[in-house]
């Protein structure tokens, strides 16, 4: 059997040709960010250092060794040595890996879950909504980090588990703005039409309100990656992380701020550096991105 | 207006209730219980018993919660076994001294970050609004203990300023002002940095609005439209985040407090997950969630007394 080509209608190439530009308007928008092609390297390059990087500098990460903790930088161990005599360089990379692991994870999670929440909240509306939101503000007013803490110390924490917790706080922000988005897609024309027609909800839902959420939800996910990273660094620091020989950025640091006295600064400044630089990089390109949603949302 | 501020105090008492139902469903999905939080795991079986007998542990769920709430609501939060104290006790030892720390930093922080952005705005994208804006968005992505320790080495390694710790400040809230210093500080730093980029980008967007042509037009000077339209008009929006960054405030309170060692809520919260002390937990909880909840509360009501329009939505 032979296929058969269909040659598609106008009305289809015309969209597709309208798709194409509105990539290209916003690729250019883009590029002509440097700041935000500048991060972009910045993160390819972090990403390949900490994924990359252990096949190339060969390391010890399991066993601990009291003759070699606190080393300074030298030949052997380039970035010194840890508290617990582990290679520096290589734990930042290994400390990196699931740092990036977990940011990405809960960007994904917690982006998923609250449009879910936040459409179905914004669009059947009523009593729902209502009960919809005030279980987002009572978890809202609880602050964060006391929420993450009481879970992470109920829990034996792994990093499943930290990227669950943290994903638990970090969709509430999502489904509050998602819903606000879909109020005002729910009174747009072609959505009531479309409802006038008898589309079932359900479809209106996944046709129409997700997929014009969209952009602002990249924006916000993004962001909730630095956020994310942030605050696993902060768990790090408190010491309700994985336990060791698993690391992260916020473990490292906090191995840094214990011997800050005794000027061990190749504990401290390596990891600090990294942190900012990459969550300073995603807050770059988070920001370029809105530009870009923005500069879309005017062309209509 | 009344109406107004009433249908925000209802909304208010809602989430309350909502964040003590999330409480209690989080004091029932403990590994073992309570009991066995409280007495460890090597408790005997009527000692269990006994201690489910006296906490009411054996009646209907709904009978749990009323009771438990009615005696939160009296300031009764149980008996911490690992400290020998009430937890009320505890709770009216260690939470004003987070109140005093968060209020005093946000306080700085909205002295500091509204002027900044202001100037932020009307100076965009020339050279000093540059410097301000990246300085301000390399501490925007630093975590809060960073900071602090930025602080440490500057301010007290190598320039021996401020001490390290706030251990030393006795307990009352009579206070040597530089031990508490660098806490202070860094928490208000935190949070400058979130509200100037606000307020940078609110003055912004209001520079653009038709009032301030119109001013312009008219003859009015730069000064006075900026402080006169613009501030005022950025102010409201501004006032909004204000109330919504309390429980990141709060949150930023708990590691500045185990960094510098200063005795507020947020170290005993950090001491007590160590130990596991959940009746000290989840009382924290509690009050500081009700704090964040009252203090978004006063926010709304005064966001609603300047802009008349907040109340018709």
């Amino acid at each position: 059997m032979t296929a058969i080509k269909v040659a598609p209608s106008s009305a289809e190439a015309l969209e597709e040709d309208r798709r194409v530009s509105a990539l290209r308007v916003a690729l250019r928008t883009f590029v002509a960010n440097k700041l935000a092609v500048a991060s972009l390297v910045i993160l390819v390059l972090i990403v390949l250092f900490c994924f990359v990087g252990p096949f190339v500098y060969h390391t010890n990460q399991v066993s601990a060794s009291l003759l070699l903790e606190n080393q300074p930088p030298s030949s052997a161990h380039i970035l010194g040595t840890s508290p617990a005599g582990r290679d520096e360089l290589g734990r930042l990379m290994l400390g990196g890996q699931s740092t990036i692991e977990l940011g990405l994870a809960v960007g994904l999670l917690a982006s998923a879950f609250g449009l879910i929440w936040g459409t179905i909240s914004g669009f059947i509306g009523g009593l729902v909504d209502s009960v919809m939101m005030r279980i987002v503000d009572a978890l809202l007013s609880i602050p964060f980090l006391f929420f993450v803490i009481l879970l992470a110390s109920i829990v034996r924490p792994t990093l499943w588990l930290i990227i669950l917790v943290i994903s638990g706080v970090s969709w509430l922000s999502t489904a509050r703005l998602v819903r606000g988005e879909t109020l005002t897609l729910k009174t747009r024309d072609y959505v009531v039409a479309a409802a006038g027609f008898g589309t079932p909800r359900w479809r209106l839902i996944a046709r129409h309100i997700m997929p014009n959420v969209l952009g602002v939800l990249v924006v916000n996910g993004t962001l909730k990656v630095a956020d994310a990273i942030l605050t696993f660094a902060a768990l790090g620091y408190l010491g309700l992380s994985i336990p060791p020989p698993a690391t992260n950025w916020g473990e490292i640091l906090a191995g840094g701020v214990n011997n800050i006295f005794d000027g061990y600064w190749w504990q401290l400044w390596p990891a600090a550096i990294l942190i900012v630089l990459t969550v300073l990089a995603i807050n770059v390109l988070g920001d370029a991105l809105r530009d870009v949603v923005e500069s879309r949302l005017a062309q209509h | 207006m009344i109406r107004y501020i009433l249908k925000r105090c209802g909304q208010a008492i809602i989430t309350i209730i909502a964040v003590s139902i999330i409480v209690f469903i989080i004091l029932h999905l403990l590994p073992g219980g309570l009991v066995r939080a409280q007495l460890g795991q090597k408790a005997s079986p009527v000692q269990v018993h006994a201690l489910e007998v006296q906490e009411g542990l054996l009646r209907p769920l709904p009978v749990q919660y009323l009771t438990w709430a009615w005696n939160a609501l009296r300031g009764n939060f149980g008996y911490s076994y690992k400290l020998s104290e009430n937890v009320s006790t505890l709770l009216a030892e260690y939470v004003p001294r987070t109140f005093f720390l968060v209020a005093i930093s946000l306080l700085f922080a909205v002295a500091i970050a509204i002027p900044m952005g202001l100037w932020q705005g009307y100076r965009r994208n020339r050279a000093d609004d540059h410097a301000l804006s990246g300085t301000m968005l390399i501490m925007y992505s630093m975590p809060t203990f960073l900071l602090g320790v930025v602080l440490i080495v500057v301010l007290n390694i190598w320039l021996p300023v401020f001490p390290s710790t706030a251990s030393n400040f006795g307990g009352s809230l009579t206070i040597d002002a530089t031990d508490l210093a660098l806490p202070i500080i860094t928490l208000c730093l935190a949070n400058v940095s979130y509200f100037s980029r606000y307020m940078r980008s609110a003055v912004i967007d209001n520079m653009l609005e038709d009032y301030v042509r119109t001013a312009k037009s008219k003859g009015a000077r730069n000064r006075t439209i900026l402080l006169r339209h613009v501030l005022r008009n950025s102010l409201n929006s501004t006032l909004t985040l204000l109330g919504l960054s309390l429980p990141y405030t709060v949150s930023g309170s708990l590691i500045v407090e185990a960094l510098f060692n200063y005795p507020g809520a947020g170290l005993l919260f950090w001491n007590s997950a160590q130990t596991r002390d959940f009746p000290v937990l989840l009382g924290i909880v509690l009050v500081i969630a009700v704090m964040t909840v009252l203090g978004n509360l006063i926010v709304d009501i005064l966001y609603g007394v300047v802009d008349p329009r907040v109340r018709v939505q």
